[in-house]
């Protein structure tokens, strides 16, 4: 999409090196089909509306954003579950969008996915051992029975569970331990990266902490990279190195954890960010809180110009007439606007406000 | 009781506002033929047990609190700790094959054991209930005005449908529907999760009841949404005087909302003290525990999460002792002789532990405590073979700092059992955790 952004993209802690995994102007509409006898097409559902990201090696990268705001579509047309409507994905210099089912087996070796429902994404008919076993039998790469048995119980292992209870089916098992059996089964063709779709989001957070520990010690220890998808602020803010906050399909900001949380540039990260309760009495009762008014319109027919001005505060209450006029018209590129980072707003302007 | 009932509800048509401050005096609206003295609601040793298959599961193990006029009472739990079991129970909303047993008093009068007529007086006037999904709690064949003059005017029969209408739009119009005179002619799924919550709160509040129970109220919004719905509960409150019992197992929004907290672990109340005593002094390890199990959006440095380890008991067939220990890290052997009661700790403070001391000396710090059976911390802790370490990309310099040494148990190590996952698939793993 902008060669700019290739170059300017990653100035962050992680700027070093290729990204291993970067997206450009990735696109992902679900077409509307009229009534009537004779279905055809009266409008797109503009699910992802023109994504850039980068992932580097080593790095976690968060992506957060409002249900509906196509950040789980994201992941999925990055891993081609859903076949993108244009733009490119590209990764280690390959090109995905595009390929077809036999053509990504192999490179799904390598970037692997954690689902959001642990309930939903194990069959239950299955003991955990063939779960976890099922990616490398299918990728053929245990050579024996033997092998088999001892990679299972090794990634089993890993993720902090008792070997000797792979023998039994996921209903026996809780939600905490069988979302660590779901990032067993990504473990197995020993990825290079994790798409993790809300992976703690289902879970009370006693339970919660001990994933998240997990995903970052296997982090440190494997390599690996994650593109960490949530809507839970705090969950990304400790487990992510750059965070990029969606809307509405795009980007619209994208920076440092520390930098985006600490001086937030967007007036909807910031409502975003003043929008979460803190678990500190003394503090959240002294916060000022910045209410954005309505809904996140439908992206089916996006407003003109910025995607936010129709609930923005800044537009409403601070912004002249004629500035206004061009939020209304000219659709904000994500670009560093003098604040040190990417962001998508025509006024950005640094606030802290936790 | 029309009279106490339709004064009230004409004055909101003529004036357009509803009773005003959070006080008791100055308001009449007790239902007929309860105490105006007794306290608001007194809930004492409430058990409900569902039978079940495999048993009796014990779902509610003895409950007490009493809600004061005015007050916030925060309840969080996690999943399965009973929270919301007792409020169905309160106000007699569950099943017929549910057994409920202690007492449930509203302004000194038993609600447990009355019929479902008589129940249907105090419900929505005297106690109202806020539900978790909008989309469940509204009838969808409705239109949301038809479903607030119902609820008006079941509890007022002389209102006339008109006066009803105009009361429902003032009504919409307090929790912030805009064009409130025509949405009111709307269905439910014309509004969007936010909006249908605003509805369900203005139902609730629509007769001015003295005690709105919250059950999750924002748990099925976007945390922008979220926001707005907790500012126009906080109206609700203040227009209604009502005092409310909040239902959450969001930390944050009780720490926002409430004046009192009750801690629920496997169907009791565990902890028990003012907003502050629960987030800077608590005293039962489970309360610690998950304070340091959530990440906060606020904190600067990245300390490690300190998870609690193994998950809650089963509710079928509870062993004696305290349903803690298995997961505590202050377990003793007197842990398992008999579930302690909850004990004063403080001023209005009560704390279900025998060793209240020990977390005491925590002052709110998790890790203090917990660090001895955090096992995730294991991992970190295993040595890494070399060729690992440096692997696609590594390590880097942005990578969050190794955990501190306090928090890595070298005890419960696992040798060898990760290293080997990349290196060499058949090489032996000799760990073994539970």
């Amino acid at each position: 999409m902008s060669t700019a952004i290739t170059e300017h993209a990653t100035g962050g802690a992680t700027g070093h090196g290729e990204p291993i995994l970067s997206v450009r102007g990735l696109e992902k509409h679900f077409p509307i089909k009229g009534g009537g006898l004779i279905k055809r097409t009266v409008g797109a559902v503009r699910a992802v509306d023109g994504v850039d990201l980068d992932l580097y090696p080593g790095e976690v990268l968060g992506l957060v954003g409002e249900s509906g705001c196509g950040k789980s579509t994201t992941g999925r047309a990055i891993l081609n579950l859903q076949p993108a409507t244009a733009g490119s994905v590209v990764f280690q210099g390959r090109e995905l969008v595009g390929l077809d089912r036999k053509a990504m087996r192999p490179l799904r070796r390598d970037i692997q996915l954690v689902f959001q429902d642990p309930y939903a994404s194990l069959n239950p008919r299955l003991p955990v051992f063939d779960i976890v076993a099922e990616p490398l039998v299918i990728h053929g790469l245990t050579k024996d029975d033997k092998e088999l048995r001892a990679r299972v119980r090794e990634l089993v292992e890993t993720v902090g569970l008792n070997p000797e209870h792979t023998n039994r089916y996921p209903a026996e098992f809780s939600g905490g331990q069988r979302q660590r059996i779901g990032i067993a089964r990504a473990l197995a063709l020993q990825p290079k990266v994790l798409v993790l779709d809300e992976p703690v989001s289902a879970l009370d957070v006693s339970i919660q902490a001990g994933v998240i520990n997990l995903l970052e010690d296997l982090k440190n220890e494997l390599g690996l990279s994650y593109l960490f998808i949530a809507h839970d602020l705090s969950v990304v803010r400790h487990i992510s190195d750059r965070v990029a906050v969606m809307y509405l399909g795009r980007i619209i900001e994208v920076a440092d954890q520390d930098e985006l949380f600490s001086r937030p540039v967007h007036p909807y990260t910031q409502a975003l960010l003043s929008a979460i309760p803190l678990p500190d009495p003394r503090r959240e009762r002294a916060r000022q809180r910045i209410i954005i008014s309505g809904d996140v319109p439908s992206p089916a027919n996006p407003p003109s110009g910025c995607r936010f001005r129709t609930r923005c505060q800044k537009f409403a209450n601070v912004l002249t007439d004629g500035q206004r006029e061009i939020c209304m018209t000219v659709d904000p590129k994500l670009e560093d606007r003098g604040t040190g980072h990417l962001n998508a707003c025509h006024y950005a302007e640094a606030a802290s406000v936790l | 009781m029309s009279t106490p009932g339709s004064t009230g509800a004409t004055a909101v048509s003529s004036t357009g506002t509803l009773g005003r401050g959070r006080t008791e005096q100055g308001r009449n609206t007790s239902l007929a033929g309860f105490d105006a003295s007794a306290p608001l609601l007194e809930v004492t040793d409430l058990n409900v047990r569902f039978p079940t298959e495999d048993g009796l599961v014990h779902a509610v193990r003895g409950v007490d609190y009493t809600l004061r006029s005015g007050e916030v009472l925060g309840i969080v739990g996690e999943s399965g700790s009973g929270k919301s079991v007792t409020s169905l129970a309160v106000m007699g909303l569950l099943p017929g094959s549910a057994r409920v047993t202690g007492s449930v008093k509203y302004r000194g009068q038993e609600l447990l054991g009355q019929s479902d007529r008589s129940l249907s007086r105090v419900r929505g006037k005297g106690v109202s209930m806020i539900f978790q999904d909008p989309m469940t709690s509204l009838d969808p064949v409705y239109k949301v005005g038809a479903q607030i003059t119902e609820t008006l005017r079941v509890h007022d029969k002389s209102l006339s449908s008109k006066a009803a209408e105009a009361r429902a739009v003032d009504l919409l119009e307090l929790v912030g529907i805009p064009n409130a005179a025509e949405r009111v002619h709307s269905y439910p799924h014309e509004f969007s999760g936010g909006m249908r919550q605003r509805v369900v709160i203005a139902i609730a509040m629509a007769n001015q009841p003295e005690v709105i129970i919250a059950d999750e109220p924002t748990t099925a919004l976007d945390v922008t949404v979220q926001a707005q719905i907790l500012e126009v509960l906080q109206t609700a409150l203040s227009e209604t005087g009502a005092a409310m019992v909040m239902i959450t197992h969001d930390l944050g929004v009780v720490a926002g909302i409430a004046d009192r907290v009750l801690v629920m672990y496997a169907g009791r109340p565990v902890e028990i003290g003012s907003v502050e005593d629960i987030y800077y002094e608590p005293r039962m390890p489970y309360t610690l525990g998950l304070l340091g199990s959530l990440p906060r959006v606020d904190s600067t440095t990245r300390e490690r999460l300190t998870p609690i380890t193994g998950s809650p008991p089963s509710l079928l067939n509870m062993p004696p002792g305290c349903p803690f220990a298995p997961r505590c890290p202050l377990h003793i052997a007197e842990c398992d002789e008999a579930e302690p009661e909850r004990f004063q700790v403080g001023p209005g403070h009560t704390a279900a532990c025998i060793r209240t001391e020990q977390v005491a000396g925590a002052h709110g710090h998790a890790a203090e405590v917990f660090s001895e059976t955090s096992d995730d911390a294991v991992l970190a802790s295993d040595a890494l073979p070399a060729d690992l370490a440096t692997a696609e990309g590594g390590r880097d310099a942005a990578a969050p700092a190794t955990p501190p040494g306090d928090q890595v148990e070298p005890g419960a190590g696992v040798p060898g059992g990760t290293g080997s996952l990349i290196s060499s698939p058949t090489s032996p793993t000799n760990g073994d955790r539970a």
